[in-house]
């Protein structure tokens, strides 16, 4: 056992580091989740710009498309060295990882000339567009529909949560095409221009105060259907290929952590409390757990092996775990630590911050629930919830 | 980064479990359990003495097969996972570690081959009373090398031939490596939630020790590195434990049927499913880093120790409680195997110091780190 890289992962951690050093300022410790200033939307697009320049935008992908044509294991290192700069890619994180390559998967030649660069090089960004108000955990429940009119498809429903659709360009959009057969076989992928007439798109106020998700309407809204990704009715498989290619989860923590909190339980002289450092040490193992169980995942990547079930904890920890630290925090100032008054809380806000972002960390990607579903069954090998909606028409509900 | 163990290593690992399943069966735990007249199975530790394990982390100067501490903590899941009744930990993890460590030449000389071949059985004696251990809580006494006071319980301690004894001497405190079957030793077994290992009440009445190490006074000191050493193995054993109580569970919950249909198919069963294999992988990754601590002997051993324990101790009582929950009335039953898992975890979690007390010396050794 050892931590240190191979002479070849040193190599490009090096190369890497050097070409963040040039481009960007190291994150400072307490920036978390802030430093979203006016210009972030033009400094995320700049940024992705140099890095498909010099072929830092997409390890894995192959050259042709613009890629590195690198590996698995040296996409982890870039995302840790890229992680300890202060790095505008969020705009990105989405489309570059999951959209695009269900378009490369299976768009037409066309598509990919016309899409792949411009979102590379940061010029296109694009949203996914799966979720609605009556399908969240059950995605394949959407109602969204899609009617053909001639070599056009008429688009009319309502998604929900779509991060980003504010500023996207392009959307991968999944709507129902058929409600006479069983909800997942109705379904179809498309692309879908974001700007176009008929598309209407809402910032939700969330719960925490911030909007960073949308509602987007869609009313009338004629799709070629040249721009559909798959067969129709095919559109689930396509959308298990987006899901599948949300990016290997091993970016900085959501928020405070352990040492977060110790460091504001030292300043404020709350250490003695023995209550306190027993959840202390429950924190340290439980993030421990989770980034040490990340290393093992990286050693599989390393090995050129596939990685285990093991990263699947991951969220399941994370979210949990970071309101449990805020909520503590809070409790430890007492009635003052009600303020989120930057002027006045301790830590600049960051606990009363995450503390309201939370909850929303729990849903988002997946609920505690749906992910624990997921280890039982995908893992564990345990049977499929009951679906009594399984095998009849999506139109018989 | 190759945070993972060596084929060599894995390969070990799988003639271990192919060896231990077929010679340490639910039947050779029972035998013990069943059976207030015996102490460990005699018939399973004379196989592990022949494939030469206690010597695995024993220098082949010493004796030993000289391979290391990463081959100790592999050998130590697969313990684990069957619940071997036998006293191995205490004689490779407590007392071998701690004449390693603070042994003199001539100790290990003498000690360590006799380990390693079986000849003799070694054991830790440190407990007095209830609560945690404290340099102030230490009653016996070893003075010119006579020691005087009572231990319970320890752990192994009728079957063991030797003991590290912990005991004050002067303002402070020492460890004395004390042969049993002398006139000034008695000893009584106990009972306990725990019966496939034995314990005992060891009476010292001017019993003669030698010092472990020639200095004097560092009793405590030497003792946290064993203890630092062994948290780290015995992490290994529950994580076995914990990874077996999963396995049982979820068999169990895809053939038992209720409602007509299997009980795993229920969110309520599906997710404490899923809660225990969190557990599990969290204490997984926290002993794979302690077992990286302790074989490279990293300065981070303090916390990685700690830390694995910690996880450990968590994981196995979480999946051992639950193991029986999901196996519902006849989890509850003699004839079943879940309460030995459930027995062997809370031994586990308290013999080298409860998880609270492992919790308080993790966050110290993280404010010590801090504070530099």
């Amino acid at each position: 056992m050892d931590f240190t890289d191979s002479t070849e992962e040193a190599t490009f951690r090096a190369e890497a580091n050097a070409f963040l050093s040039q481009h960007l300022e190291p994150k400072k410790a307490a920036a978390i989740r802030s430093g979203r200033r006016d210009d972030y939307l033009q400094r995320a697009k700049d940024w992705q710009k140099v890095k498909a320049e010099n072929q830092f935008a997409q390890i894995t992908w192959p050259k042709e498309i613009g890629g590195r044509g690198g590996s698995p294991m040296q996409q982890v290192i870039w995302n840790q060295e890229e992680s300890k700069f202060d790095a505008p890619i969020g705009p990105f994180a989405i489309g570059l990882g999951m959209c695009v390559p269900t378009v490369i998967a299976f768009g037409s030649d066309e598509h990919k000339q016309r899409y792949v660069q411009k979102a590379l090089f940061g010029e296109e960004i694009w949203c996914q567009l799966f979720s609605e108000p009556a399908a969240g955990s059950d995605v394949a429940g959407l109602k969204t529909k899609a009617v053909k009119d001639g070599d056009d498809w008429v688009v009319n429903g309502q998604k929900v949560w779509t991060s980003g659709a504010h500023y996207s360009d392009y959307g991968i959009l999944l709507v129902r095409t058929d409600p006479d057969v069983p909800k997942h076989k109705g379904l179809t992928m498309f692309i879908v221009d974001m700007k176009q007439e008929g598309v209407d798109v809402r910032p939700i106020h969330q719960a925490s105060g911030g909007s960073e998700f949308n509602e987007v309407y869609f009313t009338d809204v004629r799709i070629p259907d040249a721009h559909r990704l798959g067969e129709p009715g095919m559109g689930w498989k396509v959308a298990l290929v987006t899901l599948m290619n949300e990016r290997l989860a091993v970016g900085g923590s959501p928020g405070p952590d352990w040492a977060e909190i110790m460091d504001y339980a030292r300043s404020s002289g709350s250490m003695s409390d023995q209550a306190f450092r027993a959840k202390l040490a429950d924190w340290y193992v439980a993030a421990q757990g989770y980034k040490l169980t990340k290393f093992r995942t990286q050693t599989a990547l390393s090995k050129g092996e596939t990685p285990g079930p093991e990263n699947s904890i991951g969220k399941v920890i994370t979210a949990n775990h970071l309101q449990d630290i805020c909520n503590s925090a809070i409790e430890m100032q007492d009635h003052y630590g009600i303020i989120s008054d930057k002027d006045h809380a301790p830590a600049d806000a960051i606990f009363q911050e995450s503390f309201m972002w939370a909850p929303g960390l729990r849903i988002a990607g997946g609920t505690d629930e749906i992910l624990k579903n997921i280890i039982a069954e995908r893992v564990l090998g345990l049977p499929q919830d009951v679906r009594v909606d399984k095998d009849k028409p999506f139109s018989a509900f | 980064m190759n945070f993972d163990f060596s084929d060599d290593q894995k390969f070990l690992r799988d003639e271990a479990r192919k060896f231990l399943e077929a010679q340490c069966t639910s039947a050779h735990v029972r035998a013990v359990l069943d059976d207030d007249n015996v102490s460990h199975n005699d018939e399973v530790w004379q196989k592990i003495v022949e494939m030469g394990w206690l010597g695995a982390a024993i220098p082949e100067e010493f004796g030993g097969l000289g391979l290391g501490m990463l081959e100790l903590c592999v050998i130590a899941e697969e313990l684990g996972r069957v619940l071997a009744p036998v006293p191995f930990g205490s004689s490779a993890y407590f007392f071998a570690e701690a004449i390693k460590l603070a042994g003199t030449e001539e100790q290990k000389a003498e000690f360590l081959p006799k380990v390693a071949d079986g000849s003799i059985v070694g054991c830790l004696a440190t407990t007095e009373g209830p609560g945690a251990l404290s340099a102030a809580s230490v009653q016996t006494t070893a003075k010119d090398s006579a020691l005087t006071g009572t231990k319970v319980p320890v752990t192994d301690g009728d079957v063991a031939t030797h003991a590290v004894v912990l005991a004050k001497e002067g303002s402070g405190t020492g460890l004395y490596i004390v042969a049993l079957d002398q006139d000034g030793v008695s000893r009584k077994s106990l009972k306990t939630i725990e019966p496939t290992r034995s314990h005992a009440e060891i009476k010292l009445d001017g019993a003669t020790g030698a010092r472990l190490g020639l200095e004097s006074g560092n009793g405590m000191t030497v003792l946290e590195q064993v203890m630092n050493r062994a948290a780290v193995l015995l992490a290994f054993e529950q994580l076995g434990g914990a990874s077996r109580c999963l396995e049982m569970a979820t068999e169990y919950a895809k053939e038992r049927h209720a409602f007509g249909r299997p009980i795993g198919g229920n969110q309520a069963i599906k997710h404490k499913l899923a809660d225990i294999y969190v557990k599990n992988e969290v204490a997984r990754s926290n002993a794979y880093y302690g077992a990286w601590a302790l074989s490279t002997d990293a300065a981070e051993l303090p916390e990685a120790a700690a830390a694995a324990r910690v996880a450990a101790s968590e994981a196995f009582w979480f999946a051992s409680k639950e193991n029986i929950q999901t196996h519902g009335g006849m989890g509850f039953t003699w004839e079943v195997d879940c309460h030995l898992y459930y027995r062997r975890a809370k031994l586990l979690a308290v013999q080298a110091g409860s998880p609270a007390v492992w919790k308080e010396k993790l966050v110290s050794a993280l404010e010590a780190k801090n504070a530099a």
